[in-house]
Parts: structure tokens; C-alpha cells; sequence
């Protein structure tokens, strides 16, 4: 049987045929389906972590005891899940332990592009990178043959392109439900497990060895094959860019790569000798590129293929043109018109938004996180100024103050965010007497990646009950005395309340509490506008809300997409914007 | 069956782009084509654009449709689908709803709504045939405008071979089940658009 799925989806597919029992993540785009999916089999548990590094420490310790374990994260979460990367490189593991490393070229919704091929060579473990959804699910299994048999952490990397598309999928045989395992049973192993100096020197020429025996197996492993044609261009391309790659080169041969770290030495020595011009296709850093110059191969890469952005078909015809690659000239390009952009900006009703709002109004300096939130800096609020990843408001916030800048400075950083990485800077920032302003907006939910659980919203990834972490008692458990909870839609108490904290010389904390209205699924009737009574103050159009449209002579508001919340009634300064009531009538 | 066709789809997040764009790629699975999809999502529930990409051949590789080869194009809204003319060749049909959503800058008054005869120009200068459907005012009618994107996808299915029992119960499979009667019965009003 078929089944149409994505790539994540067929990740979580394979997970659960390779006999994986064990996942745990935070959510993060393009990763966060892996998961979601995998709970869902039968026979598993899966969990959300407070962060990738917990994700990771919690895998491995799966692993350590047996178990196949799995973790997954966005590109900039193994940024954060590193440190297990490293150790459990060196430890190497009982049971399986697979990374699934969704990398996301051309930034469709992150910070940076990072390469994460990088992390599996720095670290010295094996890298899969599948290119279609019927191999993500093959390459899982794969993956845990290897983790298993080499000691090692199996890194599997995906991209946003990858884990996004949909592709046909061959269903397998169910695995066979086990009998009920034993107790687990724990080896004690301290020279290969207790990482202290004495016993990581034993270690570090273990791992050496192990990437020498990898690359013996990358020689041979049907993971890499050569796909025979013509011998004037042979193309070593991985991931999904190799289906664009065989699109735009029909009759090249091509080395397709399925492990990409370690990368083979014969097969890439054999390949170049059947072909005259070697041509490696690949996205963002030159990796395969440097490893076949190393070999002394001659071979074109990034003169030709940007290390900026991400590629396409067409990216790929266009720059093999102009490099001579392809005979004849590029089509000449279409002219795409100028027309008003569409970015992302606070749903309709949305709660941050009169949080933002004020912080506009009181021109507040404001060192944002990473979430929905970031939105507040997009126009025409325009009330965030810094964001670089999770958690770094509450650390740069008190940086800032320390020099003394302390003009209507606040952090501002959601619920998860604040679990992820923001309970450390915070604890940080009370010890060190800064008297800083964090404003927690919590709307219950991790929202940004598509409303996962999270310590605060009292269920778990399966939608059963959990305990709450209450973020009030977390920050005065800290010791932070200056604590207030505000309804970010009472307008007048929000204005108060910064004005209030900004001037403290104390650490403080305003948790701005309203949850999300996707999520509620909340929705009230419009508000009506008399236009005669419009001064056209332009109050409502700066709260940047989709409904609202700048009409002749004052605004209009589109039903359709409002959902009733009232804010702009709330701000018109000219009564002009009322709510209409259950009825239909106005109040 | 043909050797490929490729679909490109552009709406505003929150329209249904991508369960449409589902429903399509399952009815080429049905047909006997390899199928490949694509899509950007994470900012797609913020109001943003969102496109999708849907090819069905004999042997698909890319699963992004290349410039200047797509066959069809369904415009969720209007102006998302003038964004597209590289992706049109003179044989494109441009399905386009006749619905406006306006973005932040045209409410905020620094920028104009382009007028459908910009719109048409547009596709049509590039080489499409620019087929407007009443989606909008049949989801209206219907009682849910969300509804829009099936309409859409039935003023489709009419200029394809594939047999109507085929996409009627990729819908079925596909929409949400207690959604599933209205559904078809939009499905089936696009198909009599068209």
C-alpha cells in the first residue's frame, strides 16, 4: 500500500518501524511534525522537553540504558542540544541514539542558515541525509543499524524543503508488538561514561577510530550509489537537491550521497575518473566541495551554486547556465511586479498585541525572543528592536542596563521561551541586582510552531493531564519581589504597570496573560464604526490589525477576519469604534 | 494521462491552501501518477502568503514546480496570484477567486490594491488564461468562507480528465468529517462554475 506523506511524517514512520521507543524535542520549524507524528504509534512515548539540550540528555539517557532513543530539533536547536551531541559522541551509547537536525536554507522561518553537516564532522559522528519522503522513512533504520553497530550518535539532517514536501510513501509491516521487556537493565561502564579528563583521553582516540571505520563503511554502504550516464558532467549532490539536480541534469552521472559524514574517499576517486568534469550541487557551505579538493579532485561547487539562500530547480538551471554547464542560454527572466507584500504580522485578536501597543506608546527600548511576539517589531508597532535566539532577551537586557542606558528598557519573552532558556539569564539577572524589566507575555501555549504543550499549559504532548509550572511562583521562588499579572487588554493597568516597573531600581517582572485566540478558537462579533464621529486620530491603524482598513474619511472593519476582541475600542480616542453585544446591538 | 502536470497554488494564510492542495496531490496518487507537494508553513496561521506546490508525472523528482512550467494556477486571492507570472508559460491556466484580503500596507493607506484589470494583465501579459471563479461569494452562500479553496479546486477537477467519483472521495477522505457533505456540495458547485 501507498500513502502520500511528508518528510517528517515518514520520519516518525520510520522511527516507529526501526523500533525506536523513545523520542523527545521542542517544537521547532521545520522539525516539529517529526515528533508530533511519532507519538501518535502505537507502543512509543514521546514527550515535550523545556528545551533540545533536555530533549538530547533525556535521549541519551534512554540510550545509555538500551533503549532507541530519538531527539529532534530545528537547525539552532542543536545549537542548544550541542553539549549532548559532543558527550555522547564520546561516550558513544547502549541503544541507538538518532538526532533528527531539520536545517532550514533560505530562513523560512529562523534566525539563521546555518549548515548543520558542520556539527557531525566537528563532532565526529555519522550524518544521514535523506532526499524524498520513502527514504526518510528507510534511512531511520539505517540510522539505528549504525548507531548500533559503530557506538555512535547518528545524526539524520533534514531540510525545511525535506520535511515539508510530500511524497509517495510504500507502507510497511507493522512491527511485531514485543512481549513486555524486563527492568531494564543499567551497565555500569565509568571509563567510558564518566567523562573526566583521566577517562576522555581514553575515549577521544575511540572516536578517531570510529569516524576511520565509518569511512570504510561510507565506501561501500547502498546509502551512496553512483547512478550511471553520460560522462561529460558527474554530479555529487545530497538531500533533496538531488531531485532538482536530476531534473536539471537528466544524462549527467551522479553520485548520490546518502550519508554525508564521513564522506567516502575511493568511491569519490572512482567516480571523478569516469567523468570529465566533476560538479558538486550543494546548499549552503562547500563541505562536500572542500572534502573532494582535499582529494586533489579539480571540481566546480561555489563558483557556480550560491552558499547564500535556498535552491529550487530553477536556481539551479539558472546558475548551471551561466557557468557553461548547460549549453545555451538561461530563459530570459520574467519581471516579477512590485506589489504590496504580504509578511506575517499578530493574528486578529491576538493578545500581544496590546502589550506592544502600549510599548509603542511609551516608546519603550525592547529586546525581544524568539515566538508569535516577534511579530510586535513588525509595522506598524514596530516595538521590538533586538532578536538573536531563545532566551537571549533576559541576558541582553541586563547587559544594556549594566551601561547604564536604562531609558524605558524592558526584555520581552513568551511562556516556552521563557521555560526554554529564559529561567537561567533570569536567576542570573536577580543575582546580579540588575534592575531590569522582563515582561513574560503568556499566552499558554508554545503558538509560534502550531500550539504544542508546554511546562505551563497543563498537558502533555499527548494531551494528557500534567502538572503546571506557574510562572508567578517560578519568578518569586527566585527571589524577584517586584512580580504583577496583567490582562494585556486592560490598556490603562498595562500603561501603569511598565510605567510603574520601568522606574524601579529593583528586578522586576510583568507577566502579560491573555491565551492565544487561535487556540481558544475565541471569537465575538465586530466592532461597528461610525465614521461621523471618526477624528481619524490613526490610533487604530497603528495597532497593526489586518481587519482594519484606512478608508476616505476614517477606517472600516472587515467582519470577516475580525474576531471581536475590542482593543481598537478600547484606544479610538474618539469613541468613534463600539462593541456591539451578543444581540447584535450596540453597547 | 499525461506526461506531467504541474500545479502552483498561492493564498493568504488561514484560506485552506494546503488541505486543498492535499486533496489534489491524493487524487493523482489515485490516478496512477508519482506525486510530489511542496509547501512553506510556520507563518502560514499569521495572515502571511503561503504557496504550495503540487506536480503529478510519470516519474517526479523536484518537488517544486520550475518557472515558467506551470500548468495550472490557483489563486486563493487575488492579488497573492499576481505574484506568480514566472511561473506562467502560454498555456497556463490561472484559476483566480475573486476575493481581496487586504494586506497591512494597503490598510495602513501607503500602498494600493492592484484592480483586477492589473491582476489579469499581469498573468495574462505572461501568458496565462485568466479564468475568474465567484468562490468567495459560493463559500459565502454556502454559509462558510473558509469553503472557498474546494470551489476552487472543483472549477479545477472540470478542466482535468480525471473521473468526478475519484475527487469526490478525496475529499470525503480528506476534509474534516463532520464538514464532509458541505464540502462536496462546494466541490461540486466549483465544478459547475467552471
Amino acid at each position: 500500500m501507498k500513502k502520500i506523506m511528508s518528510g517528517n511524517e515518514a520520519f516518525a514512520y520510520g522511527a516507529y518501524l526501526a523500533g525506536i521507543k523513545f523520542g523527545s524535542a521542542y517544537p521547532g520549524t521545520p522539525s516539529t511534525e517529526i515528533m508530533e507524528n511519532y507519538s501518535k504509534y502505537p507502543g512509543v512515548y514521546a514527550e515535550w522537553a523545556a528545551n533540545e539540550k533536555v530533549a538530547a540528555d533525556v535521549a541519551a539517557g534512554v540510550a545509555y540504558a538500551g533503549g532507541r532513543a530519538m531527539c529532534a530539533m530545528k537547525h539552532v536547536g542543536m545549537n542548544v542540544a550541542a553539549e549532548v551531541l559532543f558527550y555522547s559522541s564520546m561516550t558513544g551509547t547502549q541503544g541507538a541514539l538518532v538526532f533528527f537536525n531539520a536545517d532550514d536554507p533560505g530562513m523560512h522561518s529562523s534566525q539563521n542558515e546555518q549548515d548543520n553537516r558542520n556539527y557531525a564532522k566537528f563532532a565526529r559522528v555519522a550524518c544521514l541525509e535523506p532526499s524524498d519522503s520513502e527514504e526518510a522513512k528507510n534511512f531511520v533504520k539505517a540510522a539505528v543499524e549504525i548507531s548500533e553497530t559503530f557506538d555512535t550518535p547518528v545524526i539524520i539532517r533534514t531540510t525545511t524543503r525535506l520535511s515539508h514536501s510530500m511524497g509517495i510513501v510504500e507502507m510497511e509491516e507493522e512491527p511485531v508488538a514485543e512481549a513486555p521487556a524486563e527492568p531494564a537493565k543499567y551497565v555500569r561502564n565509568p571509563a567510558k561514561y564518566l567523562m573526566v579528563p583521566a577517562f576522555s583521553r581514553g575515549r577521544h582516540p575511540v572516536i578517531e577510530e570510529r569516524i576511520i571505520k565509518l569511512t570504510e563503511f561510507a565506501e561501500t554502504t547502498p546509502l551512496n550509489r553512483i547512478e550511471p550516464g553520460d560522462d561529460e558532467i558527474g554530479i555529487i549532490v545530497s538531500g533533496v537537491v538531488y531531485q532538482y539536480a536530476r531534473e536539471v541534469f537528466p544524462n549527467a552521472t551522479f553520485l548520490k550521497l546518502g550519508m554525508v559524514n564521513p564522506l567516502p574517499v575511493k568511491m569519490i576517486k572512482e567516480f571523478a575518473g569516469r567523468v570529465k568534469q566533476v560538479v558538486v550541487i550543494e546548499e549552503l557551505d562547500p563541505i562536500i566541495e572542500d572534502h573532494v579538493r582535499l582529494l586533489g579532485i579539480p571540481v566546480r561547487g561555489k563558483d557556480v551554486f550560491s552558499n547564500i539562500g535556498e535552491f529550487s530547480p530553477s536556481r539551479i538551471r539558472r546558475s548551471a547556465h551561466e557557468a557553461g554547464l548547460l549549453p545555451g542560454s538561461a530563459k530570459p527572466v520574467v519581471a516579477v511586479p512590485q506589489l504590496p507584500g504580504r509578511p506575517p504580522m499578530l493574528c486578529p485578536g491576538c493578545g500581544h498585541r496590546g502589550l506592544f501597543y502600549a510599548l509603542q506608546r511609551l516608546n519603550a527600548a525592547v529586546f525581544g525572543d524568539i515566538g508569535c511576539y516577534t511579530l510586535g517589531g513588525a509595522a506598524p508597532l514596530l516595538a521590538m528592536q533586538t532578536c538573536g535566539c531563545m532566551g537571549a532577551s533576559v541576558g541582553v537586557i541586563q547587559g544594556i542596563d549594566r551601561v547604564g542606558v536604562k531609558d524605558r528598557t524592558v526584555a520581552v519573552i513568551g511562556d516556552s521561551t521563557f521555560f526554554h532558556s529564559g529561567v537561567a539569564p533570569l536567576i542570573s539577572l536577580y543575582y546580579n541586582n540588575s534592575p531590569s524589566t522582563t515582561i513574560i507575555v503568556d499566552n499558554r501555549v508554545t503558538a509560534m510552531t502550531g500550539h504544542q504543550e508546554n511546562p505551563g499549559t497543563g498537558k502533555t504532548l499527548q494531551g494528557a493531564e500534567a502538572p503546571i509550572v506557574k510562572i508567578d511562583e517560578l519568578v518569586r521562588g527566585i527571589g524577584i519581589k517586584k512580580v504583577d499579572i496583567v490582562n494585556p487588554y486592560d490598556f490603562k493597568n498595562v500603561m501603569d504597570t511598565i510605567k510603574d516597573h520601568v522606574q524601579s531600581q529593583e528586578p522586576s517582572v510583568i507577566i502579560a496573560q491573555y491565551p492565544c485566540v487561535l487556540k481558544m478558537r475565541e471569537r465575538k462579533p465586530a466592532p461597528v464604526v461610525d465614521v461621523e464621529k471618526c477624528n481619524e486620530c490613526g490610533n487604530c491603524i497603528r495597532i497593526g490589525c489586518s481587519p482594519i482598513t484606512k478608508v476616505d474619511g476614517g477606517i472600516s472593519i472587515n467582519t470577516e477576519l475580525c474576531n471581536g476582541c475590542g482593543f481598537c475600542a478600547t484606544i479610538c480616542s474618539s469613541g468613534a469604534i463600539s462593541l456591539q453585544n451578543k444581540e447584535g446591538g450596540i453597547s | 494521462m499525461k506526461k506531467k502536470l504541474d500545479f502552483l497554488f498561492a493564498g493568504v494564510g488561514g484560506q485552506g491552501t494546503i488541505l486543498v492542495s492535499n486533496i489534489l496531490a491524493e487524487v493523482g496518487m489515485q490516478r496512477g501518477y508519482d506525486v510530489k507537494k511542496s509547501e512553506v508553513h510556520g507563518m502560514s496561521q499569521r495572515g502571511g502568503a503561503v504557496e504550495s506546490h503540487v506536480r503529478w508525472g510519470e516519474k517526479v523528482y523536484a518537488p517544486l514546480v520550475e518557472e515558467g512550467c506551470a500548468d495550472f494556477l490557483l489563486g486563493f486571492e487575488a492579488l497573492e496570484a499576481a505574484r506568480w507570472p514566472h511561473y506562467m508559460y502560454p498555456g497556463t491556466i490561472a484559476i483566480v477567486n475573486r476575493h481581496r484580503v487586504n494586506p497591512p500596507s494597503v490598510n495602513l493607506g501607503q500602498e494600493e490594491y492592484p484592480d483586477e484589470k492589473k491582476i489579469e494583465a499581469i498573468l495574462t501579459e505572461a501568458g496565462a488564461k485568466v479564468v475568474w471563479v465567484e468562490g468567495a461569494a459560493k463559500a459565502n452562500e454556502l454559509g462558510n468562507p473558509t469553503l472557498a479553496g474546494v470551489v476552487l479546486l472543483g472549477a479545477l477537477s472540470a478542466r482535468l480528465d480525471e473521473p468526478v467519483e475519484i475527487w469526490v472521495k478525496a475529499v470525503e477522505d480528506l476534509v474534516p468529517a463532520k464538514f464532509k457533505d458541505l464540502n462536496v456540495k462546494a466541490f461540486l458547485a466549483g465544478r459547475e462554475m467552471a
